[in-house]
């Protein structure tokens, strides 16, 4: 899919021209917050949980250079046939491999946030290989030629309407046909040929077990138990993240990730892959692609904890109000932009800063990921290393100089205050991006330090 | 160098000291089974599942002839009327209206039942089929997730899955629709 190169802000003010929609996506996003906290509320160890999951999490990355080589020696000796990406290229070309040595040219494929990181599709179609997305919200984003928005709710961005005109045209439903149930139902229709059709099955990887060599996949729909199971050639993609020590940990990760995603106490399935059925074959890819430079990085190595539930895009009031696609990168949100960064800092400079450091998105975090710290240590990064925009540098000046001078501070106050008195056009127009989708405050008529002056006993 | 001994030189160069692992088992003994069935029911009608406490084989049969009277039902437990064994080569699974599976274990806290490919044999008979049906003992029922691995332990399978509720999907506007790829209902049936 295509990438402008608009940066955060423009892309957020294009999100907003349309304030009913941003309204509708501000408050899904958090009525699905309340879900996860109500949830959430039940378990009085909850915080332990995460504390737990944390912990194990420090552990696999402190020794997963062992676990990796652990869970590839188990995987084998399940008759799992184990790959290693070092870039997403690699990655792109070994699935590619594998379809063509089996002379396969259509796949389906259940959510991989690590292969919408790869562009795998877009390289696959580039090769004369159809890939069909079997997830119902990114079947929809697929038809609509868009990436996911979200990593748990990929069309949360799109209104019914629009889904409706997308399968009218692709998938010959009624026009004007806008009911969630019937347009559910004709995807279902559409997707099972697809998984009847297909030789061929990618998934992703939500746990990877290095004792036993099994790995996990969650969805509610069923789409990767569907596709996996039906085709001959199972191929699972993950990051090398994704590793956990001992089999009995995912009690505690699958307590805590649907809990924090959606408030669902589990998905509806979660499957265990171990070895292959009779007669098919399976393939694991183990990516790296910038994880083990991340994992060098100290202040920011704790990013590759993620379990890519989402809760951290649900609760960020950036994010509700600015929606997926204005990150312009595969994994939206707080986490995403203490992500991307480490992939190429250069193109993701605006990231780290769109964000208020409210502290939100590592409150909900179920693996205590640190995330609004990272943000913070992220913009002093970028900013040494030359990558803010020259407008930010020359603003960021002039605060260090009116912060540094108390005269200048005082004199910059009243003057602020003296022109929204009087002549609040100032900024109150259009060229000051603050006011467009906000009202400007009324000026107190003096400064606490004058008040305090006045007031003091 | 292959990208294997690249990653993982890469790797081993830039992880952190060793740091231990946590003690979990402190969680196994969070929850009781004395309440479990009563809360198994609760969460797995919370999330969409319909649950029957019955005595034995007849009351199954009876709630399966009520509800499901369309096309082949397959089960992996002896006694189901009209069933056809798992392995039984007549039938395609895409055709599968019901199935109906016995399993070993159930877990209170979210509602989900788990099952081994020895207990389903063909991977995707819970996923195809319209409608499924799976039996538990009540004393199979745990309190936690924590319960269950200890549960499952060191057991060997070549495939598992926790199971809990209809096949769903909220993805269009968040408005839940059950029956997306999977089976449109679970019916859970407790044998005391």
């Amino acid at each position: 899919m295509k990438q402008s190169t608009m940066d955060h802000a423009a892309r957020a003010n294009d999100f907003n021209r349309d304030e009913e929609r941003v309204n509708w996506h501000d408050e899904t996003l958090w009525w699905i917050r309340q879900k996860r906290d109500l949830s959430v509320n039940r378990l009085p160890e909850w915080e332990e949980l995460r504390e737990a999951a944390s912990q194990i999490k420090h552990n696999a990355l402190s020794n997963l250079h062992g676990y990796l080589q652990a869970f590839e020696a188990n995987a084998i000796a399940n008759g799992v046939k184990v790959h290693w990406a070092a870039n997403a290229d690699e990655h792109n070309r070994i699935v590619h491999n594998i379809l063509k040595s089996h002379g396969i040219n259509r796949m389906v494929k259940s959510k991989s946030m690590l292969t919408e990181e790869c562009h795998l599709n877009d390289y696959l179609a580039e090769n004369g290989i159809e890939v069909i997305d079997s997830d119902l919200g990114e079947r929809i984003v697929q038809l609509a030629n868009e990436p996911p928005s979200h990593i748990v709710l990929p069309c949360i961005h799109k209104k019914k309407g629009e889904i409706g005109d997308l399968f009218h045209r692709h998938l010959g439903s009624a026009e004007g046909e806008t009911d969630p149930q019937v347009l559910t139902e004709t995807a279902r229709q559409h997707l099972r040929e697809v998984f009847l059709t297909r030789k061929a099955a990618l998934t992703g990887v939500n746990f990877a077990v290095a004792e036993t060599g099994e790995f996990v996949v969650c969805t509610n729909e069923g789409n990767a138990d569907m596709g996996a199971h039906l085709a001959d050639v199972h191929i699972a993609a993950m990051g090398i993240e994704k590793i956990i020590p001992l089999r009995k940990h995912l009690s505690i990760f699958l307590r805590l990730l649907t809990r924090s995603a959606t408030g669902q106490p589990i998905t509806t399935y979660s499957s265990h892959f171990k070895t292959p059925a009779a007669g098919k074959e399976m393939h694991v890819i183990l990516v790296d692609n910038g994880r083990s430079t991340q994992l060098g990085r100290e202040d920011f190595r704790n990013s590759l904890k993620c379990i890519r539930c989402g809760a951290c895009m649900n609760t960020c009031p950036v994010y509700r109000r600015s929606g997926g696609h204005s990150y312009h990168s595969a994994i939206a949100g707080p986490i995403g932009s203490i992500l991307a960064p480490n992939l190429d800092m250069k193109q993701h400079a605006d990231l780290p800063f769109a964000s208020t450091l409210c502290g939100s998105c590592s409150n909900v975090c179920p693996v205590k990921i640190d995330i609004h710290d990272q943000l913070y240590k992220w913009r002093q990064v970028i900013v040494k290393e030359g990558y803010a925009p020259e407008a930010k540098k020359l603003m960021m000046k002039g605060m260090a100089l009116t912060l540094s001078s108390p005269a200048f501070y005082r004199f910059a106050g009243k003057a602020g205050r003296t022109v929204m008195r009087l002549a609040p056009f100032a900024a109150g127009n259009k060229l000051n991006p603050w006011y467009n989708q906000r009202d400007m405050p009324e000026a107190p008529a003096q400064s606490f330090a004058e008040w305090y002056k006045k007031n003091r006993l | 160098m292959s990208s294997r001994s690249n990653i993982l030189a890469a790797v081993l160069a830039n992880q952190p000291d060793n740091s231990p692992l946590p003690d979990v088992s402190i969680f196994n003994d969070l929850y009781t089974s004395e309440d479990a069935v009563e809360r198994f029911i609760a969460t797995a009608m919370g999330i969409g599942s319909s649950v029957h406490r019955v005595a034995g084989i007849d009351e199954i049969n009876k709630v399966i002839s009520e509800r499901f009277t369309h096309g082949p039902v397959v089960s992996n437990l002896s006694g189901i009327n009209n069933a056809l064994a798992v392995d039984d080569d007549n039938y395609h699974a895409a055709d599968v209206e019901l199935s109906v599976f016995k399993v070993r274990l159930a877990v209170a806290e979210n509602g989900a039942l788990w099952l081994t490919e020895e207990d389903i044999q063909k991977r995707v008979l819970p996923f195809i089929c319209q409608h499924l049906a799976l039996v538990v003992n009540a004393a199979n029922i745990v309190g936690s997730m924590h319960q269950a691995y200890e549960r499952i332990g060191n057991a060997r399978y070549n495939y598992g899955t926790f199971i809990s509720g209809p096949s769903k999907t909220a993805d269009i506007e968040q408005s839940l629709v059950l029956g997306a790829h999977g089976p449109r209902s679970l019916t859970v049936f407790i044998i005391d």
